[in-house]
């Protein structure tokens, strides 16, 4: 490899060097050009990922089998679409994450994916997840934050995760007769509007407090999906968004100070826009991406540069992830750090360059590493820092599978090549020697697999 | 060869790289152990300790209240599941403590929410985003010690925050030889964050159980009582961890619920032996709590099944514990004392449970506890008379 300033376009900003890529590199014009070419060309859906079932169709389909036949055959049509969608899908775009050229847009596909957590630790909206993220998550990560905001949070798989479909206004219909039945205190759920708040836009230091995050659940109240409909008619049943304005909290809201008159459905989009354009969202964002491209204690100039452009912008991801490839600091500090499991076995492939990987050399070792995909332990995302990551069992496990999966490469592969591809320009004498002196060449392959620069980006 | 062993029989080159990289383990705040095991999914505590005497039961559970002849009958009125009958010996050493009518504050039905809210300490589901464990470890030594064990690859909420904690895992992955391990030592010498962390794994104790015996995934119900095993043999050492979480799957039992809970109880008693059995003269100073983010229906369903509800089953086992007995308040069945109208009345709070193995047992201050642990629960007093003081 020619440069450090590859080694970084490739690594730091993308997912680690495949064979082709650094010619792709020196056909761009260099290593910024490379990444910049990758912005104006998006958004796609890649080819492998292109044939998978709208979520809509595989939500429909479960929803659909519990209205006309019960509880029986929901369970059944679950395990199809798990089977026959979800895998199938997990798959593919695990091989596409393995090969994929323009590796800067993934790396923001899986940042904004993070931020934006579902999992399929909710059994009932696991099987169209992939699907969630290809629709609401890669078509926007190079345009308006407003427009992912809004895309995430009318998603049937968010509103069912983080339970707003069974949040019902106190003073609606539905739920005025359910306090008079019940006795109960309120019948709203504020979990989607506490991770909206605290966890999607103006993050935990923003000075809401628990009367906004009511308020808030108070309008998204109604905003649920096509499956809550009445048994009595399975054909109206539907896999989409759908606003019932029987559960909708009736009446004026105020949020962050400022007050939204009763309008319905409109109510909450206008709420998202203005959450988005908050000065606390530009600085909560800047933040997490700082942290992900340039350091784990994110520099705070460099925080404010990409804030300051996220407002000025109004919110255009491209300009944002321009630039964040423009920070003069993600250029100087080659190794700050430490691959995510998910990040460090699609690397490892990339680096192998097989055609065909085996689900235990893709799929299953990060979650041997500790972040089985769609599946972090709370709607917070996996962490992205060294301290995540780098423990003393992580790191023996990342050691013991590297072992094992350097010895299914092709026999043949010269670990002096593979080094120069992968780490070459931020590899140490140390490393050179112990590859040099390496008893095999899968010993050889596996102990660049297993060094800091390799796991380190 | 497990490496543990690695470390002592490796040869000079590992030890000199290593050696100026040592990261030395203070000493341990504590001698206590505490085991919580969480029964995910929702125990059905009336058909792991039934009241088997009572007509209410009877009358809620026409086809599967447990006849007298599927009990051990304890006092007259409860019996324990035959499945656990493993567990006896515990129960006659009064090693053994039954807190029926328990449960978190939570009164909603989802298992989500209700594992959130027990495993966050707030008091609300997603109130805290780290686990009351984890803030009772700080609490121990300032996290500057790995003293919590979680198992499998990702740790529980209830382990998870600011204190490091130690997992581990029966990853399938083969361990590899010496040589490459003290090839991959000489790579991380210049890299402090790599060499530590990997000095801390050559120093990690490894369990001396039969991995062979183990199907599939560690977590998996049947890998239990083996599971059990591992983490008796790390909370015994000297060095180890103190306070350890295990998951135990499968108990949301809407249906077929007696095939079921035969086999889940089998297991969870055979687990707590092998807890017992493992820990030698260290179960003295241990406790093990059972528990689950709510308790079922008082009336069986339609498919011999039970659903959500609230009021379930504790079990506390372990040498520190003063058992052989039923603790806590019981309000009965009758259609009165259900609470609305359907649950066991949770009138005992696993909170005060909690509280009480940490100030009694484990040796937190009332106050931290109070503030930190369990911040919006000083209403709920630590139960008194749990623990042999």
């Amino acid at each position: 490899m020619r440069d450090i300033a590859t080694f970084t376009a490739l690594t730091r900003f993308g997912l680690g060097a495949a064979p082709d890529d650094e010619a792709a590199v020196d056909t761009a014009g260099g290593p910024q050009p490379w990444l910049l070419a990758q912005i104006a060309r998006s958004p796609q859906t890649p080819a492998p990922l292109a044939g998978f079932r709208a979520s809509a169709d595989i939500l429909a389909g479960i929803w659909r089998a519990r209205a006309a036949e019960g509880r029986d055959a929901e369970r059944e049509a679950m395990r199809q679409a798990y089977r026959g969608d979800y895998r199938p899908e997990l798959r593919a775009r695990g091989l596409y994450l393995a090969q994929a050229p323009d590796s800067f847009t993934e790396r923001m596909v899986l940042f904004w994916s993070n931020h934006f957590t579902v999992s399929s630790a909710r059994r009932a909206i696991g099987a169209a997840i992939a699907a969630y993220e290809r629709e609401a998550i890669r078509p926007h990560v190079f345009g308006r934050f407003s427009d992912m905001l809004r895309a995430v949070v009318r998603h049937p798989v968010m509103l069912v995760y983080l339970d707003n479909t069974g949040s019902v206004g106190p003073n609606s219909r539905v739920g005025r007769r359910r306090i008079a039945r019940t006795g109960a205190e309120t019948t709203l759920n504020e979990n989607l509007a506490r991770e909206v708040l605290e966890l999607h836009t103006v993050g935990v230091h923003a000075g809401y407090d628990q009367e906004d995050v009511i308020a808030l659940a108070q309008v998204l109240s109604g905003w649920s999906h096509g499956g809550q409909r009445r048994r009595d008619a399975p054909e109206a049943v539907h896999g989409g968004f759908e606003f019932i304005p029987a559960f909708h909290e009736p009446g004026a809201k105020t949020i962050l100070g400022v007050r939204y008159d009763e309008d319905g459905e409109d109510e909450g989009l206008r709420v998202l826009d203005d959450l988005a354009r908050h000065p606390a969202t530009a600085m909560h964002l800047a933040t997490k991406l700082v942290r992900h491209f340039v350091a784990d204690d994110p520099p705070e100039d460099d925080v404010r540069r990409i804030a300051a452009v996220f407002t000025d912008s109004g919110g255009d991801l491209a300009a944002v992830s321009r630039a964040v490839i423009d920070l003069r600091s993600a250029w100087a500090t080659p190794l700050g750090k430490v691959k995510s499991p998910q990040d460090y076995v699609i690397s490892a492939n990339r680096a192998a360059a097989m055609d065909d990987v085996p689900q235990r050399d893709l799929i299953q070792p990060m979650g041997l590493l500790g972040q089985e995909t769609f599946a972090a332990p709370s709607p917070q995302g996996w962490g992205d820092t060294a301290r995540d990551w780098l423990t003393p069992e992580a790191l023996m496990t990342r050691i013991e599978w590297a072992r094992r999966f350097a010895a299914t490469w092709p026999a043949g592969r010269n670990p002096a090549e593979v080094l120069d591809a992968t780490v070459g320009p931020v590899a140490s004498a140390a490393l050179h020697q112990a590859v040099a002196r390496a008893p095999s060449g899968d010993a050889a392959i596996a102990l660049i697999l297993v060094s800091p620069e390799f796991q380190r980006r | 060869m497990d490496r543990r062993r690695f470390l002592m029989t490796s040869g000079a080159g590992l030890m000199a790289a290593l050696a100026g990289n040592g990261v030395a383990f203070a000493a341990a705040p504590t001698e206590k152990r505490f085991v919580f095991i969480f029964l995910r999914g929702g125990l059905d505590g009336l058909h792991a300790l039934a009241p088997y005497a009572d007509a209410d039961y009877r009358r809620l559970r026409p086809r599967i209240a447990l006849e007298r002849d599927a009990v051990i009958d304890l006092d007259g009125y409860f019996g324990l599941h035959t499945a656990m009958e493993g567990l006896m010996p515990l129960v006659r050493a009064g090693e053994l403590a039954f807190v029926p009518a328990a449960a978190t504050g939570y009164r909603e039905r989802s298992h989500f929410d209700a594992q959130n809210m027990l495993e966050n300490g707030s008091g609300v589901p997603y109130g805290a985003r780290d686990g009351w464990l984890n803030r009772a470890i700080l609490g121990l030594n300032a996290g500057d010690r790995r003293l919590g064990l979680s198992l499998g690859p990702t740790v529980p909420l209830i382990l998870q925050g600011q204190a490091d904690v130690q997992s581990w895992s029966n990853d399938t992955l083969p361990d590899v030889d010496a040589d490459f391990l003290t090839r991959v030592a000489g790579l991380y010498q210049q890299d402090p964050a790599f060499a530590d962390a990997f000095h801390d794994a050559q120093g990690a104790i490894m369990p001396d159980v039969d991995m062979a015996g183990m199907n599939g995934q560690i977590g998996a119900a049947r890998n239990f009582p083996l599971s059990a095993q591992a983490v008796a043999a790390l909370l015994a050492e000297a060095a180890g961890p103190r306070v350890a979480v295990m998951d135990l799957q499968g108990w949301d039992t809407h249906f077929a619920q007696p095939v079921r809970l035969r086999d889940l109880l089998r297991l969870l008693s055979e687990g707590l032996v092998a807890l017992r059995e493992g820990l030698g003269p260290v179960w003295r100073d241990t406790v093990v709590m059972v528990g689950s983010e709510f308790g079922r229906t008082a009336a069986e369903n339609g498919n011999n099944g039970t659903d959500h509800g609230t009021g379930g089953l504790a079990m506390l086992a372990g040498g520190a514990v003063n058992g052989g007995r039923i603790l806590g308040d019981w309000p009965g069945l009758s259609a009165r004392a259900l609470f609305e109208e359907r649950d066991v009345l949770a009138v005992n709070a696993y909170e005060s449970l909690f509280k009480s193995v940490l100030i009694d047992h484990l040796g937190l201050g009332a106050a931290y506890v109070e503030g930190a642990v369990f911040p919006n629960a000083r209403g709920i007093a630590p139960m008194s008379g749990l623990l042999r003081v």
